[in-house]
């Protein structure tokens, strides 16, 4: 039997209030979900038309997840999102036009060309780059809130990974860190189900993730990942217990990896019926759904909200287009960091 | 200015720095209360309490991913390994998190990670080595190896100060052996300045660490014989001092190179190349290298003795080349 909590879905208006989400933030939620998808889907497109370099990754089915959790974090709270969580990204405040320019590897993408992808991170909204070495972030992420806890700031870090990630060292190292000195860390698995081609099963025995947060002497939630007003709920707990120094929190969000590990993976190992059956519980249209049903979400709304998503991405698309790719003359720059470096808001 | 060793300069040169900027801590496996393995940190947890003074678990990877996160929040972390050789545990945090952070992301990460490294005293394969050649060949870390007490508390001054993330190799050979003036106030000693530890005209020895004293013992044998060496202590490895390297070359036109660290891709292989390419003309003999031969650190007194460049090795190399 699992030993961590599972989370309760959202059911009226009123409760998403209470736990912080007035009519504004729901439809500020949804568009940024649709801005988040809108944006991998370009990409892909982008990619198919040979403008993007290297491998393109996308976070389809994990909207919900991505966008709940940032929405939840405060405007001082700091992150290491991951390859799967554009939202945190688009939540966060990175204008799109800068993220097609990093996928194309130009000048104005906010690593300039020097890494690709979602390989980025702008630190002026409190978001720290993730490497490819998925589980490194997270000793990260609890570094910051080490950093919080030296300096007795009331500000949380919140460190994501996913089941594959989940079965490294790094993994265990960073929450034990942060469970014996019960830093304001919260964790945020991210479990699709799939690493690249290997089922979750193959990468953990216990029946839940959350259920190794016990192990650390924290709490741990199961939430399903697909329901952005739950993963908020319980994020946003976990974040003001965190912030009152009651300890980390490890959420599980339940998901399931919608495309392949990258685009030129078809996902063939995975069991189309599963595909079938998470595809019913698309987080976008879940969530659509839910505000017809609980926030009277009107049809001049949506369509709104769906021309200027439109526009945003349009705008965005030919802006990145005119940034210059790298100059080669540039190579070695910012190798080595200079102390005018230091004149970050973070460095100060 | 007092008489101070190695150790107590290392560890008068954190306590100031401690003192005067609270954004720097140190975090490390029984620094607090113990005053870590080698007492460089006693009593610091009363000076400055248990959350600046912060002993960890058995981590080395979230210690150093920890100060890696830290540091970007704005903290300056000071991290010590135990002992140098546990740095193979935090790899990943240094050479992919730390040191490609600012080129790719634009995020500084000033961490300085203490390294108690080097051999001598039968400590084996775990407790010996000098993996300094490692970092070196990864760019975006800064390595820093002194070998006086001087130098110790100026370096590590400047390695706080830094914005990069800086591994500080201390020789623990050295900690108690060594003893010498160190200023009382605060200084720092520049990187990639290298230090004259002898004056000579004849050959050249460029060296870091404990075998500059190795090296100064075999120039001493060779005084003897009419052969004036001189010895550079390149103090820092990146940025290493090519200039002083390349003009003493150019003033003895023999050069031998000398470190504990084993021979092939070692950092002493770098220099060699380098002053094969830039000073060839001005040569008159073969670059020289005498370092520990490619084996694990053994444990056994006769083996290490033989494993750890000695200061007949390095007086039978000086011959050698003052003979071509």
């Amino acid at each position: 039997m699992a030993i961590a909590r599972e989370a309760e879905p959202v059911s009226s208006l009123r409760e998403i209030r209470e736990a912080g989400l007035d009519r504004d933030d729901l439809l500020l939620t949804y568009r940024h979900m649709l801005v988040t998808r809108g944006i991998e889907e370009r990409g892909h497109i982008l990619y198919k038309q040979g403008k993007i370099p290297g491998s393109f990754y996308t976070g389809r089915g994990n909207e919900a997840s991505a966008v709940g959790v940032a929405m939840a974090m405060g405007p001082e709270d700091v992150g290491t999102p991951l390859h799967r969580d554009m939202g945190v990204h688009v939540t966060r405040g990175v204008e799109p036009w800068r993220i097609f320019a990093q996928y194309m590897g130009r000048e104005d993408g906010p690593t300039k060309g020097r890494d690709g992808n979602v390989h980025m991170a702008d630190s002026r909204l409190g978001l720290i780059a993730m490497v490819s070495h998925l589980p490194a972030m997270l000793p990260v992420a609890v570094g910051a809130a080490l950093a919080f806890r030296i300096r007795e700031e009331k500000r949380v870090a919140v460190g994501w990974f996913g089941e594959g990630a989940s079965a490294r060292g790094d993994a265990h190292e960073a929450m034990n860190l942060a469970g014996v000195r019960r830093l304001p860390t919260v964790f945020i698995c991210d479990n699709n189900q799939w690493a690249y081609s290997t089922p979750m099963h193959l990468e953990y025995a216990c029946e839940t993730l959350a259920d190794r947060a016990q192990a650390y002497g924290f709490e741990g939630v199961v939430v399903d990942g697909t329901d952005v007003l739950a993963v908020y709920r319980e994020a946003r707990r976990a974040i003001e217990k965190a912030r009152e120094g009651g300890g980390p929190t490890l959420i599980e969000s339940m998901t399931l990896r919608m495309e392949g590990h990258a685009v030129h993976d078809d996902a063939s190992y995975v069991p189309k019926e599963l595909f079938e059956e998470w595809a019913k519980r698309d987080p976008i249209e879940r969530f659509r759904n839910w505000l017809r049903e609980n926030a009277e979400f009107t049809d001049e709304e949506e369509e709104q909200l769906a021309g200027s998503v439109k526009k945003i991405l349009n705008d965005a698309l030919s802006r990145a287009d005119e940034s210059p790719l790298p100059s080669p003359d540039s190579l070695t720059e910012g190798v080595f960091a200079t102390p005018e470096d230091l004149d970050t808001p973070h460095h100060k | 200015m007092a008489e101070k060793t190695y150790l107590q300069a290392i560890s008068d040169g954190l306590r100031q720095e401690m003192q005067r900027d609270k954004r720097v801590f140190v975090i490390g496996e029984d620094v607090g209360v113990y005053g870590g393995a080698f007492k460089v940190t006693l009593g610091f947890q009363e000076e400055f309490g248990p959350w600046r003074v912060i002993d960890a678990p058995l981590s080395e990877t979230a210690i150093v991913g920890g100060c890696t996160g830290a540091a970007i929040m704005g903290m300056r972390p000071v991290a010590e390994m135990q002992f140098a050789d546990f740095i193979s545990c935090a790899w990943d945090h240094l050479v992919t998190v730390a040191a490609k952070q600012r080129y790719r992301a634009g995020t500084p990460v000033p961490i300085v990670v203490r390294l108690p490294s080097g051999g001598g005293f039968s400590g084996g394969p775990f407790h010996s080595q000098n993996p300094e050649s490692s970092f070196a060949h990864i760019p975006g870390l800064k390595v820093v190896c002194p070998a006086t007490p001087e130098d110790a508390k100026g370096l590590l001054v400047s390695a706080i100060e830094d914005p990069n993330p800086v591994l500080y190799f201390e020789h623990k050979h050295l900690y108690r052996r060594i003893k010498a003036e160190v200023p009382d106030e605060r200084y720092l000693t520049p990187f990639g300045k290298a230090r004259v530890h002898r004056e000579g005209d004849d050959i050249t020895v460029v060296t870091w660490g404990a075998m500059v004293y190795t090296a100064d013992e075999a120039a001493k044998q060779l005084e003897e014989e009419d052969l004036s060496i001189e010895i550079l202590d390149l103090r820092t490895l990146i940025p290493w001092d090519r200039k002083a390297v390349l003009e003493s070359a150019k003033k003895t036109s023999k050069v031998l190179v000398l470190h504990e660290d084993t021979r092939t891709g070692g950092f002493g292989a770098e220099i060699a190349a380098t002053i094969a390419e830039e000073a060839f003309e001005h040569l008159d003999g073969p670059i020289k290298r005498v370092t520990a031969p490619d084996s694990p650190v053994p444990f056994s007194p006769p083996l290490e003795k033989a494993y750890i460049p000695q200061i007949e090795d390095v007086a039978a190399g000086l011959r050698e080349l003052a003979e071509y």
